[in-house]
This record gives C-alpha cells, sequence and structure tokens, in this order.
C-alpha cells in the first residue's frame, strides 16, 4: 500500500488571516467582568430567597471578557440556581425579569444544553418553556446571533 | 387587503410606478417583469433581459418615469420608456461585488446603490459623455451594504451593513446639487462624510428607513430589533427588542409610526412617541379561522401510523403571506400619511394592504 507521504498540514492555514479586509471584532474592554458574586447568590439560596438569587446570578454577566474561566463560573452558578427552583415558581420568577435579563437567562439556558450534566437539561427545558411563553422566538434569535456570549 | 400570486418562484424586489397601475417584480432571476394591472388581472406587459445575474433591486422614479435596478452581475442599469420599449443605460457602479440594493433619490437626479465591495456608489448623470458616473463612499464601511434609503433633502443617505451597523452619509454631489442647508444630522457635509453611525453587535442591518420629516431614522436588524435614532434629540437611539422573528423590512405610513416586516410572515406597526418610548402596536393580518375538520377514520389510522400521533399537527402558516416577506412598499397616500401599501415575499405573492380601517 502507498504511504501517504502528502502533508495535509495545509488545510489547517487560517487562510483569511491573511486577507488585509478581514473582519476584526473589536473587543471590549471586558477585563473587570468577573462575573456574579458567588457569595452574594448563595446567601440568597441558603436565605431561601430564590427571586434574589436569581436577580444575583444574572448580575454582572461576563460578556465581554474573553476570559473562559469566568464564563463557565458564571454559567456554573447560574445553573445552580435555575436547578434549585421549584417548578413551581419558574413562572413566576420569569415574569419578574425584565427583557435584557430575559434575553440573558435564554443565553444561559443555551449554554446549559452545552455540556449536559445529570437532570440539567430537563430542568433547562422546563425554564426554556416558560422563558420562550414570555419573551417569544425573538430571544432565541438574539442567543444565535448574539456576538457576546455568556 | 388583497393578495395576487405570481408563480411560485420569490419575488425578490418589487417597485411601484407613479400611479400605481404597473408593478415591476424580480422572480428571483435575472428578469424584471413589468405587469399591468387591468380590473382584477395582471397582464404582463414588458420582460427586462439585460442583466445576467439575480436581479438584488428595483427602483422606480415616479416623476420622470425611469426605472433602476442592480444585480449580482456588478451592474446597474437605467431604464427609460421609448417609442413603448425599455431601453437601458448602463450605469458605471465601478465595483468587484455584486450590487445589493439600488433607491432613487427624491428628486430623481441621483442613485445609491450599495454593493458587496464595502462601497456606495452614489450615480448622477453626465450629459456630456451621456451615461451615469458614480462617486464611492467607502468610509468605515467593513461589510456588505444591505439596505440604503435617502433623506428627503436628496442629500443624506443612510445605509445598513453586514457589519452590524446603521450609518448616514452625505451624498452630496457637488456637480449637481444645490449646496445643503444643515439638517440635525450635521451641518458641514462633503461627500461621504460619516454624520452618524450605531449598532449593537448582533444583527445585520436589512432594512433602513427615515421618517417623512427626516428627523427620525430607523432599522431593523436581524436580532429582532427595532430601532429608531432621533436627529433633534442628539441622534438618542432607543431599540426595541421584539418577541418576533428578525424583520427584513420598514416603512414610515406617518412621522411616528413605522412598519416592519419579515420572517414572521407578517407586517408588524412600531409607534415612536419620543426617546425611550418605542411600541408594538399591532399585528396588521387577516387572522384565518383554523378550522378543526372532523377526522375521517383513514386519516386517523394514517397519522398513527406515520406520525404517531392521533391528530394530525397542523403545519400550515396562518398568515396571509405564506413566507417571508421581502419588501414593503407605499401604495396610496403621501409619504407623511400612508393609506396604503404592499408587500412581496418569498412565497411570490403581492399583497395590498389597506391601513384605514
Amino acid at each position: 500500500m502507498a504511504k501517504n507521504t502528502v502533508s495535509a498540514r495545509f488545510r489547517k492555514v487560517d487562510v483569511d488571516e491573511y486577507d488585509e479586509n478581514k473582519f476584526v471584532d473589536e473587543e471590549e474592554a471586558g477585563e473587570g467582568q468577573q462575573g456574579p458574586d458567588e457569595g452574594e447568590v448563595d446567601s440568597a439560596i441558603r436565605g431561601g430567597n430564590m427571586m434574589g438569587a436569581l436577580q444575583a446570578a444574572l448580575k454582572n454577566p461576563p460578556i465581554n471578557t474573553k476570559n473562559q474561566s469566568a464564563k463557565d463560573r458564571a454559567e456554573h452558578l447560574v445553573l445552580k440556581v435555575l436547578i434549585s427552583f421549584k417548578a413551581n415558581d419558574i413562572e413566576k420568577a420569569v415574569q419578574s425579569l425584565d427583557k435584557n435579563n430575559m434575553d440573558l437567562l435564554m443565553k444561559y439556558i443555551y449554554k446549559g444544553f452545552e455540556s449536559p450534566s445529570d437532570n440539567s437539561s430537563a430542568v433547562l427545558l422546563q425554564w426554556h418553556e416558560k422563558a420562550l411563553a414570555v419573551a417569544g422566538v425573538g430571544s432565541i434569535v438574539r442567543v444565535l446571533t448574539a456576538r457576546k456570549t455568556v | 387587503m388583497s393578495l395576487y400570486s405570481f408563480g411560485t418562484d420569490p419575488i425578490s424586489c418589487h417597485a411601484w410606478n407613479q400611479d400605481r397601475t404597473q408593478v415591476a417584480i424580480s422572480p428571483n432571476n435575472n428578469l424584471v417583469q413589468i405587469y399591468q394591472r387591468s380590473d382584477n388581472e395582471w397582464k404582463k406587459i414588458h420582460e427586462l433581459t439585460e442583466h445576467n445575474g439575480r436581479v438584488t433591486g428595483i427602483d422606480w422614479a415616479p416623476t420622470s418615469n425611469r426605472l433602476v435596478t442592480c444585480a449580482a452581475d456588478r451592474n446597474a442599469y437605467v431604464w427609460s420608456l421609448r417609442d413603448g420599449a425599455w431601453k437601458p443605460t448602463l450605469v458605471l457602479l465601478r465595483i468587484n461585488r455584486a450590487a445589493t440594493c439600488v433607491k432613487w433619490s427624491p428628486r430623481e437626479n441621483k442613485l445609491a446603490v450599495g454593493s458587496g465591495s464595502k462601497i456606495i456608489s452614489v450615480c448622477y448623470f453626465e450629459k456630456e459623455n451621456d451615461w451615469w458616473l458614480s462617486k464611492h463612499i467607502k468610509k468605515s464601511i467593513g461589510s456588505t451594504i444591505l439596505s440604503l434609503a435617502w433623506h428627503p433633502n436628496n442629500v443624506l443617505l443612510a445605509a445598513g451593513s453586514s457589519d452590524f451597523q446603521c450609518r448616514v452619509f452625505s451624498g452630496y454631489v457637488k456637480e449637481i446639487d444645490d449646496k445643503p442647508s444643515p439638517t440635525h444630522w450635521g451641518t458641514k457635509i462633503p461627500f461621504g462624510e460619516l454624520l452618524f453611525q450605531s449598532g449593537e453587535k448582533g444583527g445585520w442591518v436589512h432594512g433602513v428607513a427615515f421618517s417623512p420629516s427626516g428627523r427620525y431614522l430607523a432599522w431593523v436588524d436581524h436580532n429582532s430589533c427595532v430601532s429608531v435614532a432621533d436627529s433633534a434629540e442628539d441622534k438618542a437611539v432607543t431599540r426595541l427588542s421584539t418577541e418576533y422573528l428578525p424583520f427584513l423590512s420598514l416603512l414610515f405610513v406617518n412621522e411616528c409610526q413605522l412598519l416592519a416586516a419579515g420572517h414572521d410572515c407578517a407586517p408588524y406597526l412600531f409607534s415612536y412617541g419620543g426617546s425611550g418610548k418605542l411600541d408594538f402596536e399591532a399585528k396588521i393580518d387577516v387572522q384565518k379561522e383554523t378550522t378543526k375538520t372532523a377526522l375521517s377514520a383513514m386519516s386517523h389510522f394514517r397519522n398513527l401510523d406515520k406520525k404517531g400521533a392521533k391528530e394530525s399537527e397542523r403545519s400550515d402558516v396562518t398568515t396571509l403571506h405564506q413566507n417571508s416577506i421581502s419588501q414593503l412598499s407605499i401604495v396610496d397616500g403621501d409619504p407623511s400619511d400612508v393609506t396604503a401599501f404592499s408587500s412581496t415575499g418569498i412565497d411570490g405573492a403581492l399583497v395590498i394592504w389597506s391601513l384605514k380601517a
């Protein structure tokens, strides 16, 4: 059998890199964004204040930073809050959010779908159903088109 | 409202003549067809075949009765009717990518063509050589121009682009224009000057429009948002994130109300009442009754077999248009008080809507 001697390395060359007209997303200064405050969220959960926990978890989202660990930490925290909700309270919680937080919650929900862990998808699907009923397909479109991801 | 079908091919763009008795459409290919209305029928009276790429834009100048078309073959033609036939004149666009949209200026002495080469060509007629020349606007444009709109003062030009930005440029051509008086958008306006720029990261700007007075600029982008900038209020931008699928086209029906239509297959009415007050008003559509027909035994078992469900899920679209709406145009009324408008879409239909109940 013929030995494959042809190099395949050229397939991995990013030719767009050499295009002088390449579109570059300007990065906004997001270095200070460390995501939501874990202590605040935890104390709200312990105090039984689930609405407060959700609001705290959606605060200061790491959407402008490239720091992957900050993003992971925020997603983990939001997921923890979403899972600790009782199924009956979800609807009320979703309705209490404003438009921007609605879109943000939808981003976290889809992010959660990306890396399912035990039973998280079932919970997220419940949230998704309620969020969709309030914010419409528009919020899904905004998740898909967003350049600033969580 | 009335629906007219022009076949199964999508209608990529359309334009009306002055008295709205003729409409020029492109059936998503290199042809431009002109239909004459007689009673409730549409009769094809002309077919313009000069383009050899997909036609991407048509505009009809009402007073001078000239058509302009642009296409993916990188050309634009100005058509005039002589002895019962439309004769094309080539416009020298000097672009190396497809032309994407074209608009006559309000006074019909200029036209603007957007293109994939990150350029807006502002074109004007030069008598000496008997052709249409173009000047290029390039400043800070990062990607393809998707939509254009002229300010009523015949000088300013708004452009939506796929680099997520909506911009206002000066389209002042000193060879043919009178010296423009300052507006709220800017006081010194040499050709190509960037007067305004705005855009949230996240959506191609599919449609732009100036309000009838030119004070407001509205645009729609692919993240289902509608935005309005108020030039008199320091160009403050008000954004509304809607619950619907993205919009592709928009149209002011009076100074404070605008229509947007797109992938949701129906026009939506929005009102603007000053900074921060952009609200959804109504969905303009005839709701079809969803008749639940009695299920025959045969269809019952067929559904059970095919889909594992007892009832067939209705998948037909409940709106009048059966697919995305690609363009909106005024049919009746002054720009500051539109009483009827038309929409064309991917479903090959032209719908004329009345705004007066």
